[in-house]
């Protein structure tokens, strides 16, 4: 069901991309960030919406894919797309190191597991300021241009494209991912664990692999994020984005791929116009808002457009 | 020698804190199954109740501590019996990010009405100086707060295990239904044991301002550890959160101190080292 | 002959209560055999210890011979030791045919592909709807497990476990919360399952447990008391007494 919706939203996505980018010529900048929230909120879903296990740090595979952008460069890896997926394998082998300590414990534990995590790492990247600049952050990183073509301009065209390039292939993979076998499984986990396991199920298993695709894909984000900025700084590890991107997936409608992405286009949004005028209020109605989701928003804006569809068809 | 004695007494100190902040969220864990990651703000509103009674009205200090306990219980009571109530049923899932936006709430409305800074605090003359503790110069201020957070533990034990209100909380605790069965009206119980959870983090907010520092990220800065000490000393359990902030404040506050570069990672090896020995936490294996 | 799923001296024990107190166990391949017992005798308790649910303070399992006290449930399942629970246990918005078709899946270790299409694979699917159709929901396949009545999630329980492909099937209270009319109707599904197939289970309706049991073993305060036919069980006279005693218990 929600697969399906989530099909039939693709080519919808995509006339949105079109029309925003001839519509609002000069946010380019702006929707370049909101698709690289969205590919980050994708990334966290899969763990929240569709395995059902919550991360309280997963801004740390974000954070490490920005990272190994900027400290790959170093090594001549200066062109994107091979960045990009170098960044991707990073946080893939990083998440998959850790993933046995986060599959095996149970829900209190991986509470706190995932927050150490995202907070090791960020400790780590502040005091190795030899390769990550510290509190400083870097941006003294050189890029060629995307395939040896084109330059990332600062009208944001090439930044532009190339996310929405990412975001779409993310978009796909996940479609794929959360229809599979190993998908069907994932929702199995996330519905009756008692139940995965009379079935003679691997279920650690499947939240490791869960946990290192997650991490995978979020990585992708973080690499996006640091090549279109052209910057990267500690609080992409942060526990500030870590929480955002729960929020985002909530609000959006967890366990639905195009609601994450309306999610992330409306939070994104939201924020930028209410940011610049108060951060504090910001924050604040960020706090009730959640909180209001969880009494009386269930489902999130997908789960809102879900009711409107079924009142409609009545 | 003399040095090691008071970076000890600093990690007793701090292990108090933890115990103060951690207690609320660990009963109420253990009793209602609430994930409340917000229950730092707890600890946060007795930190603003103190600071601002003895900086702006000149409050002497030790008042501010009563003051600072019942306020965070009322505010903790109220929110209990008007939103929190109603998470209780909803999925941890739900529970986990209600919290969050309660703890991203409440640190913004700090920042709104206090600014964004550290709270400095003008302890009284007898309890900054140093005094001498068998032959130790030590902090006033620390072995006041050890002395006060183990009264309040001592008199927490009592009141759970020598009181009918102890005995109804041990039971629902058991067995919520058959509690129920005999009469106990578990929904004031709740509220009233999450309000002095509430109070406990209040005072330990109070106690900190003058060791840790105050400042509207209070919710989230110490998360880790305290939920480190529910985890380690069993949810429910007093004497478990006891041992086990006792041990966390100590072997922190020892490591930062003897090598300060790796320090603050020791913490997190301890955590990865205990849940791949006990992946379910210490407390499973004593069940 | 070995037995199909025996135990030796099985014991679980919380703290100082005994919920299951050293039971030895024996049955024999293809038999249909019934636990019962009054109320807090340790039946289910001993079903968790026999599939693995809880871990066994003392004594051993063994799988047609083979000692499988050590194995995590999931592991006995792929063995051949399925279970059904007393309390649904299934994939609630999920439809029937996906509750069922994930544990084709997991039987073929098919769970571990991400890259291909669940519902691209019909075989799998072909399967699934067999099971279905064995316990009559095959009209409701496609409909989420909650929108059913509970005697059918309670058939679903039971597909979900057939498609394990079991040689031994434990069915606790398979017509728990079911009208008598209906859990008549899930017996006799029951009855349709090939031979060669062991199945044990546990039920409190005397007449269901006469008719469709060929042995019978009576646990009392985590015992076994007696076993034997149900002619034997219904002429024993300490049986009477447990479920006589209980009853007159009870009107007092």
């Amino acid at each position: 069901m929600k697969a399906r919706t989530a099909t039939r939203f693709a080519p919808v996505l995509l006339l949105a991309a079109i029309a925003s980018y001839v519509l609002f010529p000069d946010y380019l900048a702006l929707i370049t960030q909101i698709m690289i929230l969205a590919i980050f909120a994708l990334s966290y879903d899969l763990l929240q919406g569709h395995t059902g296990i919550v991360s309280l740090g997963h801004a740390a595979f974000f954070g490490l894919g920005a990272y190994s952008v900027a400290i790959l460069s170093r090594f001549g890896v200066t062109e994107p797309v091979l960045g990009l997926f170098a960044a991707g394998a990073v946080s893939a082998v990083v998440a998959l190191v850790l993933s046995p300590i986060v599959a095996r414990g149970n829900d209190l534990t991986r509470l706190l597991i995932t927050l150490g995590i995202g907070s090791l790492l960020y400790e780590a990247a502040n005091r190795a300021r030899a390769w990550t600049g510290g509190a400083d952050g870097l941006s003294d990183f050189a890029l060629s241009p995307l395939l040896g073509v084109f330059e990332f301009d600062f009208l944001g065209r090439t930044a532009f494209f190339y996310s929405f390039a990412v975001l779409a292939l993310v978009y796909a993979c996940l479609l794929r991912i959360t229809t599979s076998p190993f998908g069907l499984a994932l929702a199995g986990i996330r519905e009756n664990t008692t139940r995965m396991r009379a079935i003679g199920a691997p279920t650690a298993r499947h939240i490791a692999v869960s946990y290192m695709l997650s991490g995978a894909i979020a990585g992708l984000g973080g690499a996006v994020l640091a090549q279109t900025s052209h910057f990267v700084s500690l609080d992409m590890l942060g526990f500030d984005r870590s929480a955002e991107v729960m929020m985002v997936a909530t609000l959006g409608g967890t366990g639905t791929l195009h609601g994450v992405v309306i999610g992330a286009a409306g939070f994104g949004y939201v924020k930028d116009a209410l940011s610049t005028l108060s951060p504090k209020y910001w924050h604040l109605a960020l706090g009730i808002v959640l909180m209001a989701s969880v009494l009386l928003m269930k489902g999130g804006i997908a789960g809102a457009l879900a009711r409107l569809a079924a009142w409609r068809k009545r | 020698m003399i040095n090691t004695a008071s970076v000890l007494l600093d990690g007793v100190s701090y292990g108090m804190l933890l115990f103060l902040f951690s207690i609320g969220l660990s009963i109420t864990l253990g009793l209602m199954r609430f994930v409340n990651l917000a229950h730092g703000a707890f600890a946060m509103i007795g930190g603003y109740v103190t600071v601002s009674l003895v900086n702006l009205l000149g409050v002497p200090f030790l008042l501010t501590l009563p003051a600072a306990f019942a306020v965070s219980g009322v505010v903790g009571f109220v929110l209990e019996r008007v939103v929190i109530h109603r998470v209780y049923r909803e999925p941890e899932l739900q529970q986990v990010l209600f919290s969050i936006g309660l703890a991203f709430a409440a640190s913004a409305l700090a920042t709104i009405v206090f600014g964004p800074q550290q709270q400095p605090i003008a302890l009284p003359s007898w309890l900054a100086q140093r005094i001498s503790l068998l032959g130790v110069p030590v902090g006033a201020s620390r072995v006041f707060l050890i002395g006060v957070a183990a009264v309040a533990a001592v008199l927490l034990v009592l009141l759970f295990n020598r009181t009918l209100f102890g005995a109804r909380i041990r039971a629902a605790v058991d067995n919520r239904r058959a509690a129920e069965g005999i009469g106990v009206r578990v929904g004031r119980l709740f509220a009233v044991t999450f309000a002095l959870g509430a109070a406990m983090a209040g005072l330990g907010g109070a106690l900190a301002v003058d060791s840790l520092g105050l400042d509207p990220t209070m919710p989230f800065k110490y998360l880790i550890p305290v939920l480190m000490v529910v985890v380690i000393g069993g949810p429910g359990s007093i004497p478990g959160s006891l041992v086990a902030s006792l041990v966390l404040g100590v072997v922190d506050t020892m490591f930062k101190y003897a090598v300060p570069d790796v320090g603050p990672f020791v913490v997190y090896a301890l955590l990865v080292g205990m849940l791949l020995a006990f992946p379910r936490g210490l407390a499973a294996i004593r069940a | 002959m070995t037995a199909a799923l025996e135990s030796r001296n099985l014991a679980v024990r919380y703290g100082h209560f005994s919920a299951v107190g050293g039971v030895d166990l024996a049955i024999a391949p293809g038999a249909r055999h019934a636990l019962i017992g009054p109320n807090g005798a340790g039946k289910t308790t001993l079903v968790h210890a026999l599939t693995g649910n809880v871990a066994a303070t003392a004594g051993s399992v063994h799988l047609d011979g083979e000692d499988i006290t050590h194995l995590a449930q999931p592991a006995r399942v792929r063995k051949g030791l399925a279970r059904t629970f007393q309390i649904n246990q299934l994939f609630r918005s999920q439809t029937v045919l996906e509750n069922v078709l994930l544990a084709v899946f997991e039987r073929q270790r098919a769970t571990r592909a991400f890259w291909r299409s669940a519902t691209g694979d019909r075989r799998a699917i072909a399967e699934a709807r067999e099971h279905i159709a064995l316990v009559n929901l095959a009209s409701l396949a496609d409909q989420p497990v909650h929108r059913l009545a509970y005697g059918q999630q309670r058939m679903v329980e039971i597909a979900i476990a057939l498609a394990t492909r079991p040689r031994v099937l434990i069915l606790d209270e398979p017509a728990a919360g079911v009208p008598t009319t209906e859990s008549a109707v899930i017996f006799e599904r029951l009855e349709a399952l090939p031979r060669e197939m062991t199945l044990i289970f546990v039920e409190h309706d005397m007449n269901l447990v006469f008719r469709f049991a060929e042995r019978i073993t009576v646990l009392v305060a985590g015992k076994v008391l007696t076993e034997g036919t149900p002619a034997e069980i219904s002429a024993d006279e300490r049986v009477r007494e447990v479920y006589l005693g209980r009853r007159g218990h009870h009107a007092a």
